[in-house]
């Protein structure tokens, strides 16, 4: 299973799920993060954590640990 | 010819960063008025709007991406639409507010506020940033498919407000248009809500009120959820098992949550393909080459510190010129009333109580002015978010996030903007606990207390070869003790009263965009004005009690004492020093001065007299007072400063009853300690009190700050004996 954390920057996957608690799976599941949408990796913060991600159209932040409750699919 | 209409209110709603500040202000003019919802730590911002011939209000809700509320701070905006926010108008229409750029995720927020029955205007904002960009939304279709007005609006420059605006009037005007409730979202969870509403409303007699649809959907959906929270409350939590029975019945595959977003972002799909078309491949923005430097590994880093110091040094010395001349107009204008007034407690009382007084409440401005104005152009270009994303790392393990970077650091100047500038950290819960640490950092009025102590008993003892002197090294210790000891607080605090799980870093990070002045400039009013009118008139009325407790009272006797002896001298030195000498009398006769004498075996653990114990208990107004206070009861006069050689002469000589030497080494270290921990400002409490809306957090910080502060002083004065020994 991939998850997002484990993607490099430049890098994009498919979302197949949102695992993780309720209110931080709906969290994510708002800001876009929806089964079959394309998400792109672009860079980690300084300090190695956070990520800096695109999806929509958008830049997002959010923590690896964050990023690990999302399952994907490398696209290549 | 209709009448204002007094009853009559809009909500503007959006997520955050579309412009909705901007457009409130296009709105609105610089008309509005700004307020705390009760119980929460919500600001309420309302405008006057105006709609040819009437006027109506314009409540500019807080920016949010969904209508799921997980605590009652997010509860407000669903509560003030719904019209069941006790205290508010109702709400007549919605003006939603997207941008073009952005337009999935927007759209989300705007699927649901189709479900809340009232009639809807959407301004699609950054409009001209979406032409630049090659994206082209074909409004009307939208409009049609939305059922709702869309109106293209750049709100900067105001394009299309008046558009807006005449918009707002047809809705008020002919009320039609209710969309549809719930057409995004499947059959099955549209019947499931329609029963549970049902349910809710023939239960009206125990609730109320009449739950809406869209309450009935996040009761369901949310689960935990505030509204949930709520309906326990209401209804005891006997009712959560048929709440389940609710949730249980619609089948899928999917939790429900993921159920509704699926939905709704199917319906965006399917939208945004018939109405928007955008350039296949996106240009590099202007916003990911900046991005390239301001989130580098290396040029980010270094631009962030560069930032962070900036402002630091903003607030700690751009400010310092401003304060002193405020500190000199109180001055002069002391000066003056005290030769109109005869002595006296009417003068005592002008010129000690309120001008004093109000000189305590002005004197912040500058620091908060200084503050308030970077914050809001960081936060109106977007660099404020790339600032939390860079130093998130740093603050996870105490539970925070990077978004308490700017408020914590100010803090180090002053804890006053330090806590307004909280404001910016989304979680309640990391901004409660931000806000009860913020004291913590050592601050600038600290500093002639540690400046005045440790010239007059830490040695001028130069260490490593020269490098470092011992003076500068302990004040150095000085600052690093309270954020030593913030972070052992936070911990605790996040296993305590603000316990729960770790708030999501889920951060967007905005397009970088040149920030408006007119944005900044209402800021800078609105913040100021909120801190003037409800911190000053706490730090005004404790001024001039404590003015109060250390004038009476006041005996007339030890006049006619002062006056026999100042018959008997000749010399002008011998006249001021008996002065000097009679202001320190009524001082220790006053209520002030007794309260000390009385609560001398509290502080005597820490090696203080009750001279000290009452100069601190007095600097309360204001921490640089202490000083004054010193001054008057060692009878040097209270117009003294931390550099006074008559100051520091008479607390290297004062002694105890016995004989003994009153200050030492261990007594001045335990007094830096006790001033590093306590919380002895007024200012900062009624700050507190304000941005939180309550008087739990301001006495919590007081208590664990004082009881910190006293074992701390207690254990530094206790252990230095022995070591002097
Ligand atoms: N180009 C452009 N910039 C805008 C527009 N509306 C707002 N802005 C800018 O976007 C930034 C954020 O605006 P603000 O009103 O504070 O957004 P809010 O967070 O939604 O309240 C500011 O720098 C504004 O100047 C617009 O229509 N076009």
């Amino acid at each position: 299973m991939t998850t997002l954390d484990s993607l490099g920057p430049s890098h994009r996957g498919r979302i197949k799920t949102v695992h993780g608690s309720h209110a931080i799976s709906q969290r994510l599941m708002e800001m876009g993060l929806i089964e079959g949408s394309t998400i792109e990796v672009i860079r980690l913060a300084p300090l190695g954590d956070p990520m800096q991600v695109s999806i929509h159209d958008y830049n997002l932040s959010l923590r690896k640990s964050e990023a690990a409750l999302v399952e994907v699919e490398r696209c290549t | 010819m209709h009448l204002s209409e007094a009853a009559a209110s809009f909500a503007l709603v959006g997520n955050p960063n579309t412009g909705k500040t901007t457009l409130f202000n296009a709105l609105t003019g610089l008309s509005h008025r700004v307020g705390n919802y009760p119980g929460v730590t919500v600001e309420r911002l309302e405008g006057d709007l105006k709609l040819g011939g009437r006027t109506v209000s314009l409540i500019d809700l807080p920016g949010t991406y969904s209508l799921a509320a997980r605590s009652q701070d997010e509860a407000i905006a669903v509560d003030v639409m719904l019209g069941q926010h006790a205290g508010e108008l109702s709400v007549k229409a919605i003006l939603a507010i997207l941008d073009a750029n952005n337009i999935k995720r927007n759209l989300y927020l705007l699927s649901q506020l189709m479900e809340l029955g009232h009639p809807l205007v959407v301004a699609l904002n950054m409009s001209d940033v979406a032409r630049r960009h090659g994206i082209e939304i074909d409004a009307a279709a939208l409009s049609q498919r939305l059922g709702i007005p869309v109106i293209p609006t750049s709100s900067d420059r105001g394009e299309g407000v008046d558009e807006v605006r005449r918009a707002l009037g047809e809705a008020l005007e002919n009320r039609g248009s209710h969309p549809a409730r719930g057409a995004q979202l499947p059959q099955e969870l549209v019947r499931q809500v329609d029963a549970l509403q049902a349910y809710l409303l023939s239960e009206e007699a125990t609730l109320k009120r009449k739950v809406a649809w869209a309450e009935a959907l996040r009761i369901l959906v949310d689960v935990e959820g505030e509204f949930e929270k709520r309906l326990l409350r209401e209804l005891g939590v006997a009712f959560l098992g048929r709440l389940a029975a609710f949730r249980r019945d619609v089948e899928s595959e999917r939790p429900l949550h993921a159920l509704e977003a699926v939905a709704r972002y199917g319906w965006i799909d399917e939208i945004a393909d018939a109405c928007v078309r955008r350039p296949s491949e996106m240009a590099r923005t202007k916003t990911d080459r900046i991005d390239g430097f301001f989130t580098h590994r290396v040029w980010g880093t270094l631009a962030l510190l560069l930032i962070l110091g900036g402002i630091f040094q903003a607030i700690y010395s751009w400010s310092a010129p401003l304060m002193e001349a405020i500190d000199g107009f109180f001055g002069v204008v002391a000066g003056q009333v005290s030769s109109l007034i005869p002595p006296g407690p009417l003068q005592s009382l002008i010129v000690d109580g309120v001008i004093r007084g109000a000189g305590a409440v002005v004197i912040f401005l500058p620091q908060i002015l200084v503050l308030v104005f970077f914050i809001a152009l960081l936060e109106d270009c977007g660099y404020m978010a790339r600032a939390a994303f860079l130093a998130d790392k740093l603050f996870v393990r105490l539970g925070l996030s990077g978004r308490s970077v700017i408020p914590l650091l100010s803090s180090f100047a002053c804890a006053v903007p330090g806590i307004m500038a909280a404001r910016a950290i989304d979680s309640r819960r990391n901004r409660l606990a931000t806000i009860l640490v913020a004291p913590l950092m050592s601050c600038s009025a600290r500093l002639p207390v540690y400046v005045l102590l440790i010239g007059a008993f830490v040695p001028g003892r130069s260490l490593l070869g020269g490098w470092l002197g011992l003076q500068g090294l302990v004040l150095l210790l000085a600052h690093l003790i309270g954020i030593t000891v913030a972070i052992p607080v936070l911990l605790i605090v996040k296993k305590t009263v603000l316990r729960g799980p770790n708030s999501p870093f889920v951060m967007e990070l905005p397009p970088y965009r040149v920030p408006v002045l007119r944005n900044v400039l209402s800021r800078l009013i609105d913040q100021s004005r909120a801190f003037l009118v409800n911190a000053g008139t706490v730090i005004f009325s404790v001024s001039v009690v404590i003015w109060a407790l250390s004038y009476f009272p006041h005996p007339a006797s030890i006049h006619q004492d002062f006056e026999a002896q100042r018959a008997a001298q000749g010399s002008p030195a011998e006249r001021l020093l008996l002065d000097q000498q009679e202001a320190s009398a009524y001082l220790s006769q006053s209520v002030l001065g007794r309260f000390g004498q009385v609560v001398e075996p509290v502080v005597e653990p820490l090696g203080w007299d009750w001279r000290i114990g009452m100069a601190v208990v007095g600097s309360f107004a204001a921490r640089e007072i202490v000083i004054a206070t010193l001054g008057t009861i060692f009878s040097v006069g209270s117009d003294v400063d931390e550099g006074s050689e008559t100051l520091l002469g008479v607390i290297k000589s004062a002694t105890w009853p016995d004989g003994r030497k009153l200050f030492n080494l261990p007594v001045a270290l335990s007094l830096i300690v006790f001033f590093a921990l306590c919380c002895q400002c007024v200012a900062t409490l009624a700050v507190m009190k304000r941005e939180t809306a309550s008087w739990r957090w301001p006495a919590y910080t007081f208590a664990y700050m004082t009881v910190l502060a006293y074992l701390a002083a207690m254990a530094t004065y206790q252990l230095g004996m022995r070591l002097v020994a």
